[in-house]
């Protein structure tokens, strides 16, 4: 697909089934590993955390771009990018936060707890870095952006479920936890490679 | 605080006794991401040396003028202004280490462990200790990540920072190199590593 060619319908579908099954950004690109992790105990923190990158990822990742587009490129500073996405990335967080806690304090008693895990959540800020480094436009990263958001809740969704049932299963007691998690994690990530079949 | 820390003990126990990513499951997108090839991985492991180090140094020095409750935001600063120091040296040194790591150079930013010791020492302790605690940490880090690229490349690739050095016809297990197997490799590191010494 080259760059300057005008995308096509399909190629933006093709954009959303990359980013949400065939590198997909926590099984197969690695990012946002810790929450992954971290809130994968119980099915309902998931799903928490999964909507809270869902909405957080698709609007920075469109701003970020703005950023880069409007500020970083026209003043020739692009060398402080890391710094630029990290602050717009955390302030965004902030108003969000402070935002919902002011509108609505059930969603924000279901969610806050998770924003301030976003700002040093890995997903977020690589996927608004992949954003200029694969020259997407603004509607392209807008898309991916949402994609990747979505892969990410869709890994730590099923892993969630598979990690529930770990109680009742015998695990060695020095595979228990984290060990034999990240061996899941493995195991669910080959079955996201069957995906790879559907790229061109 | 009552009992004094020595230089040593807060340099070692970042090789072992708390030795990331074991011990605490943090930094994990790293250490899954470049550890396909030995050298990725022991460049990695320094890049984040240099950026905890560099970042717990200077967080110590302003310890007591960074107010409490922005403190977060400007550790922010700090660290990713040493990772920006790292993405241009990198670029201009070291370029095809700056191509194979790719995206995960400006990442370290928001690599947990940074943040975390920035947090949990560096903003409470001096900066001979926090330089101690740093190069611990990066050093632990920069180890169990080329002990994890190592197994990784030489079953996986059958060679060691690039050379070739199994016997002929052997038959590399490739699902190490790809995605799933850093998963596989980690968590059963991970297992081995519980055998010794649970804390």
């Amino acid at each position: 697909m080259a760059v300057q060619e005008a995308w096509t319908f399909s190629d933006y579908i093709m954009l959303v089934v990359s980013a949400v099954l065939i590198n997909n950004i926590l099984l197969i690109r690695f990012l946002g590993n810790c929450p992954f992790l971290g809130v994968s105990k119980r099915m309902d923190t998931a799903i928490g955390m999964a909507v809270a990158v869902v909405f957080v990822l698709s609007c920075s990742g469109p701003l970020t771009w703005l950023v880069q587009r409007f500020l970083l490129e026209p003043f020739k500073v692009a060398y402080i990018q890391t710094l630029a996405f990290i602050l717009v990335i955390a302030c965004f967080v902030q108003l969000v936060e402070t935002v919902i806690k002011k509108v609505s304090p059930p969603l924000y008693r279901s969610l806050g707890i998770f924003l301030p895990l976003i700002t040093t959540n890995c997903a977020i800020f690589g996927a608004c870095i992949l954003n200029i480094r694969e020259k997407y436009d603004f509607l392209q990263s807008l898309i991916f952006s949402f994609a990747s958001a979505l892969g990410f809740g869709l890994a730590l969704v099923i892993f969630a479920g598979i990690r529930e049932r770990f109680p009742f299963a015998r695990i060695p007691k020095n595979f228990q936890d984290t060990s034999i998690g990240l061996i899941t994690a493995g195991l669910i990530g080959m079955s996201f490679f069957a995906f790879a079949g559907l790229a061109k | 605080m009552a009992q004094k820390k020595s230089w040593l003990k807060e340099f070692t126990k970042g090789l072992w006794d708390e030795i990331p990513p074991f011990r605490f499951v943090l930094g994990l997108c790293p250490t899954l991401a470049c550890s396909t090839a030995v050298t990725d991985g022991f460049g990695m492991g320094l890049c984040l040396t240099f950026v905890v180090t560099g970042a717990n140094i200077f967080i110590s020095f302003l310890r007591k003028i960074i107010p409490d409750e922005v403190r977060i935001a400007c550790f922010i600063v700090i660290i990713a202004t040493f990772v920006i120091i790292v993405e241009l040296a990198t670029q201009a040194y070291f370029y095809p280490l700056y191509l194979s790591l790719g995206i995960f150079i400006p990442l370290i930013v928001v690599n947990c462990i940074v943040l975390g010791r920035a947090e949990a020492f560096a903003s409470k302790n001096s900066i001979s200790l926090s330089i101690a605690d740093g190069l611990g940490m990066g050093l632990g880090f920069t180890m169990s990540l080329t002990t994890l690229a190592i197994f990784r490349e030489v079953l996986g690739k059958g060679s060691f920072a690039g050379h070739f050095i199994m016997w002929q016809g052997f038959e590399p297990f490739a699902l190490l190199q790809k995605p799933p197997g850093a998963f596989f490799c980690l968590g059963l590191m991970l297992g081995i590593m519980n055998l010794f010494g649970k804390k």
